[in-house]
């Protein structure tokens, strides 16, 4: 049973907080929804939970109405970025709260909550009260509590972003196991980390400003950004956009001679044209453009280089952990093969050849 | 801006507890005048206390805390000469942004002219001198935590600027360009910086040496970079890089380390011993090779986890886990049969959870 949101807009002092939203959601399925903070996420699980009414459009499920169906029929539960749990109860009471609500017998209640804290590792936790626990403990009871409802739709805001670096690299792991394991339930997952949202979706809706401005799998939404909004949203640190002109074989970025034109590029008319090239795909080299260093920063194993060239801001990503020095003048290699580009609109004009055969070759 | 020097410095919070069960076990560390450093670790791991010992807001229960060669262990917080920033913004609401900074050297007499020329040159540096005539109340919480490092550095007798998890209540959007700024700001006025966070990464992308904390302890101290390519515990191992460090068992009986039967070159020798070797080696230096070779072994591909611009590929060697972190046109090996290089180099020596040194 499909839920399907049909052009859901929303408009709250002027601004849109959704807008034309469309998108089919499936059974069985795990739905990223990335964008930054502010994007519609949490507005559009409020609208489909029924806890934010929404301006115009329609959400239909099996064919009924969803929109006039009330909150507590909608078999949705909702997990949400500042975990809640009951303080008064233990794990197990807290997991089996709206099991008791729901009327079921005393056996099938243990059965559904001991195999549900067993799948989010808590089985030796019952009887401990949630101050006992740590964040990343008490988020996976409410994730419990969620699970055991067997609900039909199982709504996530951003459960990993109040926990510790460690423990999010942890349970985003253990999601991905879990998750899989969740039948014919439809998962929405909303997220502001890229990675997250690629090794968790199997669908992935990219939002902005109450939008979905793409949705595909994770490799055509990371492999085939529709326009340069996607590309940066998708990409962490967020993909170079830059100014630049095609003529004559040659890529010129404010006036620099930056690299010649791929093969991938051949067949674009001369012109102005905006161009995306991913951090991995700029490296400091011997030659090459001019810039300098404004600012150094580490992700994980990764140190991402910021410099300028001219005015057009860039950000390398070097593997492992790298001292650079700010105000350094260094030299960037932009790699011709991975330029993106698209017109000045910003709508994706040509991907780079190795990402288009990976595509089309499944 | 001083040196810090502790010495043999340890703290409990309940009194008669022993040294095993003290949040701060005694320890030596100098911080040298100038650089910047962060104490970095997980809740409970005693980088506030060890903090909150330099300002003198917790008196240890043992050792001795030095500024510049001066013993300023009974010293107050506020005979110290130490400039702070907390999680929370700390400004004067009545004042404007000027007076919030002129205040600490109006406090101390100092003649207008100077005070004058030193707000502005920090104003400047942060980007509020266009601001100055405005009430402070009225500035976003990153502008206020400006203002709070700015008032640190007007003055230029500061033996030090202390900063709690200034990044709390900053907006996520806002904690990269304030991190940015603090820390363009502290290149240019060069002070001696404790920073503390629980958050590695904002630690390695700020400071220019790290002291890893856990259970009370100081774990490592080093620049983020031998952090990473030299942790000194499986636990340090752990906690920086993402994917965690790959630690691998092996044996050794009369020859060379072996792993599943095969012959496994380490960076360095190590002294025989009885205990439990392992070997260390990051995700991103795991390569999957078509050719066998030296230091290469046959593994089952188990997963491939996309993360965007780099796949992680969890592999199954000798019956243990193994990732590697292969570049996305690297593709995805084709098949569940795979062969691992891990280089020599790369591949470090660990006995009961510590990095064992080259003799």
């Amino acid at each position: 049973m499909n839920l399907s949101a049909t052009d859901l807009c929303l408009t709250v002092d002027g601004v849109d907080h959704l807008k034309n939203v469309t998108a089919t959601f499936r059974p069985g399925r795990l739905h990223t929804v990335i964008g930054r903070t502010m994007a519609g996420k949490t507005t559009l699980l409020r609208a489909l939970a029924g806890l934010q009414k929404v301006d115009s459009g329609s959400l239909t499920r099996a064919g009924a109405d969803f929109l006039k169906t009330p909150v507590w029929r909608r078999d949705t539960a909702m997990v949400y970025q500042q975990f809640i749990n009951y303080p008064h109860l233990n794990v197990f009471d807290n997991v089996a709260f709206p099991l008791k609500r729901a009327g079921l017998s005393r056996d099938e209640i243990r059965r559904r909550v001991r195999q549900s804290l067993a799948s989010v590792g808590l089985a030796d936790f019952e009887k401990r009260k949630p101050s006992q626990l740590s964040g990343g403990q008490q988020q996976r009871v409410a994730m419990a509590r969620s699970l055991a409802r067997g609900t039909g739709i199982l709504l996530l805001d951003e459960p990993l972003a109040n926990l510790d670096y460690k423990l999010r690299e942890q349970l985003r792991d253990e999601f991905k196991t879990l998750f899989s394991e969740q039948g014919d339930t439809i998962v929405v997952y909303t997220t502001t980390e890229p990675a997250e949202a690629m090794m968790l979706g199997d669908v992935v809706l990219v939002m902005h400003e109450g939008r979905i401005l793409q949705s595909g799998t994770p490799q055509e939404v990371f492999e085939r950004p529709a326009t340069t909004t996607v590309a940066s949203i998708i990409n962490d640190p967020p993909m170079n956009i830059f100014a630049g002109r095609l003529a004559g074989g040659q890529v010129t970025v404010a006036g620099f001679q930056a690299t010649h034109a791929s093969a991938h590029l051949a067949d674009l008319p001369d012109g102005s044209y905006r161009f995306g090239l991913r951090a991995t795909d700029v490296s400091l080299a011997s030659s090459g453009v001019e810039g300098q260093v404004t600012f150094v920063e580490i992700s994980g194993s990764e140190t991402f280089v910021h410099v300028v060239v001219g005015k057009t801001p860039f950000v390398v990503q070097i593997e492992g952990i790298h001292d650079v020095a700010l105000g350094d003048v260094v030299r960037l290699r932009l790699r011709p093969d991975r330029l993106f580009a698209f017109d000045e609109q910003g709508a994706l004009m040509r991907t780079p050849s190795y990402d288009l055969a990976s595509v089309e070759g499944r | 801006m001083a040196q810090l020097d502790i010495i043999d410095v340890g703290h409990t919070y309940a009194p008669g507890a022993e040294e095993e069960r003290w949040a701060l076990k005694p320890l030596k560390l100098t911080f040298e005048s100038g650089r910047t450093y962060a104490l970095v670790g997980p809740s409970g791991c005693g980088k506030t206390t060890l903090l909150n010992i330099l300002s003198g807001l917790v008196r240890p229960s043992r050792g001795r805390v030095l500024f510049d060669g001066v013993d300023v262990t009974a010293l107050p917080t506020k005979a110290r000469n130490i400039a702070q920033v907390f999680q929370f913004p700390v400004i004067y609401k009545s004042m404007t942004v000027y007076d919030n900074l002129a205040f600490p050297l109006q406090c101390r007499r100092q003649d207008k002219a100077r005070i004058d020329a030193k707000v502005r040159q920090v104003a400047e540096a942060l980007d509020l001198h266009d601001r100055l005539r405005q009430p402070a109340r009225g500035l976003t919480a990153d502008d206020k935590q400006l203002i709070s490092l700015g008032r640190g550095l007007v003055r230029d007798d500061v033996a030090a600027v202390l900063m709690d998890e200034p990044l709390t209540v900053i907006d996520p959007q806002l904690k990269h360009s304030l991190r940015r700024k603090i820390r363009e700001i502290t290149e240019q006025f060069r002070p001696t910086v404790i920073y503390v966070t629980h958050d590695q990464y904002e630690a390695m992308s700020f400071a220019q040496e790290l002291l890893v904390m856990k259970d009370g302890r100081a774990v490592q101290q080093g620049t983020p970079e031998q952090l990473f390519e030299a942790p000194s515990s499986t636990y340090v191992g752990y906690f920086i890089g993402s994917p965690a460090m790959n630690f691998l068992t092996v044996d050794r009986n009369d020859g060379p380390f072996t792993l599943g039967g095969r012959p496994l070159s380490v960076a360095w020798d190590i002294p025989r011993r009885t205990t439990e070797v392992r070997v260390g080696v990051r995700p991103e230096y795991v390569k999957v090779v078509t050719d066998p070779g030296p230091n290469t072994f046959p593994g089952r591909l188990r997963g491939v986890s996309d993360h965007g611009a780099q796949r992680v590929l969890d592999i199954e060697v000798a019956g243990q886990p193994v990732r590697a972190k292969t570049p996305r046109e690297e593709g995805v090996p084709v098949g569940e049969e795979v062969l691992v290089h891990l280089p020599r180099a790369k591949v470090l020596p660990y006995a009961d959870g510590k990095l064992v040194l080259r003799s």
